[in-house]
């Protein structure tokens, strides 16, 4: 059974079991490796994709779930001017990742975050991001980006155009 | 030794009696162009081991050492180039090969010659210093927090200092001008006089035929341009779009995908199999019994265990079908175990003190205790404990035509290498590894077992396979931290001096060191029993440190009370004549206002830890609330002598704090019949953003050896943390994780004997 969707601005269609969860279509068949497998149970955060905008566990979520819906992956959090999305630039500022194999993640709950609430609370912060571990334990530095892009670009929306998803397909 | 170049011997060893005898050596003939060739297209430009220099006179760095986020990468690259004056804006780096050419006998050099105590993972037993050669030949281990120490200092100096001197030689040579007066800059030769400026990359060609001195001249740390500034991680960039390679983002054509279960009691095999219904499952291939293979290097035995594989289309697919297979797995005796049952055997073991194992002694301890006028004591336990790498164990390998290549994050990937081939029956010359990021490995990645099982399913299948472990299977068959019950005495004079330590623990493992304390204390006499236990043992960041930091550094609390002394005013007199200990203690206690009053419900706790080389005290302030404890700050100072990459180390100690603290809050794998309880992030639970504290960290730049990083951020948190606790609300937690344990509960502190 085949199902389309619309992944960084591309439709995609694929002909799998529709139960497939979203991790395994866009890593095995759409071969974007960027998002992560980490615990198969929406406990860890690895996995986090925009659908509609919204920050989703791609490895609990059907993919008949996302039909015609739009997905960002980490692969299209990046500006369409091709530079990289505020928080991108704000991790590498901060040296943030370590081992990086949850970033992906992190940076797609924290781009989510933003796109809804361009000035967040600590408290804010913790609700939007305590679905995300990190095991090399890098939260102040992530905390800190994330604060650091709120100041730069409160004023600034269109920053995130492609975190909400649509506009520019 | 054929295929050895005399470039790789920088530091080596040769064979004696079995042992390892540590000297230079220089090997016959010219071989870095047979060198350059194993590096791939990309190894034109080799001039030294560890660096080549292209024609557009970019330099790049080879590393041998793996990446898992600890930056030693970076590091090593900086002290390479400070010595090489290479220009750090046009620097490259590359991780080496797994060939034999960069096996680290720096490691076995650095214990042997500098007397510096050696990383915990490459000895097997306590006794066990001596290296067998053809282990020390298939040793690339990153572990132990000893990259920077030991390569670093050793090797990547000594590599980019012989080269500095070879172009200097080379252009000296070419200008016909006197050797003295060419420096070197932004890797480019000068000669000032007669304004001559050339880059590197002019002279590689002759540098190529140069033998490469041993004992070149090193900068003085005063001189460094690079050492010891801010280095941007050269991994970063990629981890922040999604394009770093791991190696379960790596895709083969035609290649399947797989998935493994073993015996939920650790070395059980497959009694009876019913794969019907998971043959069934749409996409499944194959199921693959694979057998139990067991490779012995200087980490010890590691098995594979024999293990049930379900081959398909998807990872999905095969994890789907895993979980319809019925195995019936053979007893193997201990079906009745229990994490009571043994900690139970714990304390008949420590009471009994049979055939206890002496670790220090000093003083006459027996006379202390029988006259003291007033004796401390105390048991302390830590549980079981999993790594949980946010990156589950995969790897992908391809086993066709007597060859086997394999894509694989590890912390050992000659060892690797050579256990796959092991396994295979292939020469090790057969087997190409290409080591990827790790997605964490914290001492999990140094055991080979799924190595094992991806190359034995690629060789049966006859096509490339991608093995992905499920967390559960990661949880659930680790090699895991050991539970471990400490026992201690202290005695007291009529005056409150402290004249004795006396402490009993259960199995010894690395570092020697980890059990003993800083502190001046007349009588000490430390030592252990064996106890063992079926749960197979794993180095898990810090290793040893991680309990006996706890335990020491809070039982030192409990005897600061029962003084009735200030936990860090009672530290710091016992280390008057421990400058270094005493300046990193004092530091913390500044930094973290120490003696500043806090509010009804809050509390402050002090530790001190001497672990890989590095002192690391830290402070952590508490808030209990009805029995729930929330971390809110946490005050780190690490002397770790010259510090390299300094934003590096404070990052490791973030790390290594946050790791802590996930153990001493949450941390517990308990045992059921025999087999572990816990599967996954919702019963093994980590700190998330919400219970992360600030952590505030001050690097000391000591000037003295270098130490470690990775690591020495672990131990100190968890005797911190209780020690807040107790602060706060004076009760005493001795069991870890402090999620178990009800602070509403008033426990007595310690229990005063006459």
């Amino acid at each position: 059974m085949s199902t389309s969707f619309w992944v960084n601005g591309i439709q995609q269609t694929v002909d799998v079991d529709p139960s497939k969860p979203l991790l395994w279509v866009i890593r095995e068949q759409l071969a974007l490796t960027g998002t992560k497998f980490g615990c198969g149970i929406a406990q860890c955060g690895a996995c986090t994709v925009h659908i509609d905008g919204e920050a989703m566990r791609s490895c609990v979520t059907p993919v008949s779930a996302v039909e015609g819906k739009q997905l960002t992956t980490i692969e299209g959090l990046g500006l369409e001017s091709g530079e990289l999305h505020p928080l991108q630039q704000a991790w590498v500022e901060h040296q943030v990742p370590q081992c990086g194999y949850c970033q992906s993640g992190q940076l797609m709950s924290a781009s989510a975050l933003l796109a809804n609430n361009p000035n967040p609370t600590d408290t804010e912060i913790d609700e939007a991001m305590e679905g995300n571990i990190c095991r090399c334990g890098m939260y102040g530095r992530i905390r800190n980006a994330i604060k650091s892009v709120e100041v730069a670009s409160s004023l600034d929306e269109k920053l995130f155009y492609n975190v909400a998803g649509v506009d520019h397909v | 030794m054929s295929k050895l170049t005399r470039r790789a011997f920088i530091a080596t060893g040769i064979v004696a009696g079995g042992g390892l005898a540590v000297g230079i050596a220089l090997r016959p003939g010219n071989q870095i162009k047979g060198l350059a060739a194993k590096l791939g297209d990309e190894g034109a430009g080799l001039i030294h081991t560890y660096v080549k220099i292209d024609s557009d006179n970019v330099v790049t760095a080879v590393i041998p050492h793996s990446e898992m986020g600890q930056g030693a990468q970076t590091a090593l690259a900086q002290m390479l180039a400070e010595e090489l004056d290479a220009d750090w804006d046009q620097l490259r780096i590359e991780e080496a090969p797994a060939i034999g050419e960069y096996a680290m006998y720096a490691a076995g050099r650095g214990y042997l010659l500098a007397g510096m105590d050696f990383p915990n993972l490459v000895i097997p037993t306590v006794d066990g210093i001596m290296m067998r050669v053809a282990d020390s030949l298939n040793m690339q281990i990153t572990g132990g927090s000893m990259s920077v120490r030991t390569t670093g200092a050793l090797v990547m100096r000594t590599a980019g200092a012989a080269t500095r001197e070879m172009l200097q030689q080379a252009a000296a040579d070419a200008w016909s001008v006197p050797l003295a007066e060419v420096i070197t800059e932004k890797s480019h030769v000068i000669h000032a006089a007669s304004n001559r400026r050339e880059p590197y990359a002019s002279f590689a060609a002759e540098v190529a035929d140069m033998t490469p001195s041993f004992t070149p001249t090193l900068k003085d740390s005063s001189d460094y341009k690079i050492v010891g500034t801010h280095k941007p991680r050269h991994d970063i960039p990629g981890k922040v779009d999604g394009s770093a390679q791991f190696a379960m983002d790596v895709q083969l054509p035609n290649m399947l995908y797989a998935t493994v279960v073993r015996s939920p009691v650790s070395g059980g095999s497959v009694a009876a199999i019913d794969d019907s219904a998971a043959r069934a499952i749409a996409g499944v291939v194959d199921v693959i019994v694979i057998p139990e293979a067991t490779v012995t290097n200087m980490l010890g035995d590691t098995s594979s265990g024999e293990s049930v594989a379900v081959v398909a289309d998807s990872y999905w697919s095969a994890n789907k079908a895993i979980k319809e297979i019925n195995v019936q797995w053979t007893e193997v005796g201990f079906e009745s175990v229990s994490s009571d049952g043994i900690f139970a055997q714990f304390e008949a073991d420590i009471t009994a003190g049979t055939e206890r194992q002496s670790d220090y002694e000093q003083g006459e301890s027996e006379s202390v205790f029988s006259n003291a006028a007033k004796i401390v004591d105390a048991d302390y336990h830590v549980p079981f404990l999993a790594h949980t790498c946010m990156e589950p164990l995969n790897a992908t390998a391809d086993v066709r035509d007597g060859r086997c290549e394999v894509w694989i994050g590890c912390q050992n990937p000659l060892g690797f290498r050579r256990d796959i081939a092991t396994v295979l029956g292939m020469d090790p010359e057969n087997v190409t590894l290409h080591n990827q990021f790790m997605g964490g490995g914290f001492g999990r990645k140094a055991r080979p077992d799924w190595a094992l099982q991806v190359a034995y399913l690629a060789r049966e299948v006859g096509r490339p396979v991608q093995l992905i472990w499920s967390r559960e299977e990661d949880v659930r068959q680790d090699y895991y931290r050991p539970a471990v019950q400490s026992r201690f005495r202290a005695a007291f004079d009529g005056e409150d001096n402290l004249l004795g330590w006396e402490n009993t623990y259960t199995n010894k493992n690395e570092p020697i060191e980890a059990p003993l304390i800083p502190y001046a204390i007349p009588a000490q006499n430390i030592g252990y029993v064996s106890s063992p236990v079926h749960v197979p043992f794993g180095a898990w960041r810090s290793v040893d440190h991680s309990q006996h930091g706890f335990f020491t550094e809070s039982f030192i609390d409990e005897v600061a009370n029962a003084a009735g002394k200030d936990a860090f005013e009672f530290r710091a007199e016992l280390l008057k004549d421990s400058p270094r200990h005493l300046a990193v203690l004092t530091k913390a206690a500044e930094e973290a206002q120490w003696s500043r009053p806090l509010a009804e419900g809050r509390g402050r706790g002090i530790s001190l830890q001497e672990s890989f080389g590095s002192i690391v005290a830290q402070v952590v302030e508490v808030t209990v609330v009805e029995g729930d404890v929330s971390v809110d700050r946490v005050v780190a100072v690490i002397d770790a002598g010259i510090a390299v990459a300094p934003d590096g180390i404070a990052a490791q100690l973030e790390s290594g704090i946050i790791y802590g603290l996930t153990a001493a809050l949450h941390g517990e794998i308990t045992i059921e019949n025999g087999a572990v309880v816990q599967s996954n992030f919702h019963d093994y639970q980590a700190v998330r953003m919400n219970e992360a504290p600030n952590i505030e960290t001050h690097v000391i730049n000591s000037g003295h050896a270098i130490g470690g990083a990775g690591e020495p951020g672990t131990p100190g948190v968890a005797p911190a943390l209780v020690n807040a606790v107790f602060n706060a609300t004076g009760t005493r937690v001795r069991q870890l994780p402090l999620n178990r344990f009800d602070l509403n509960f008033q426990v007595e502190e310690s229990g005063v004997v006459g």
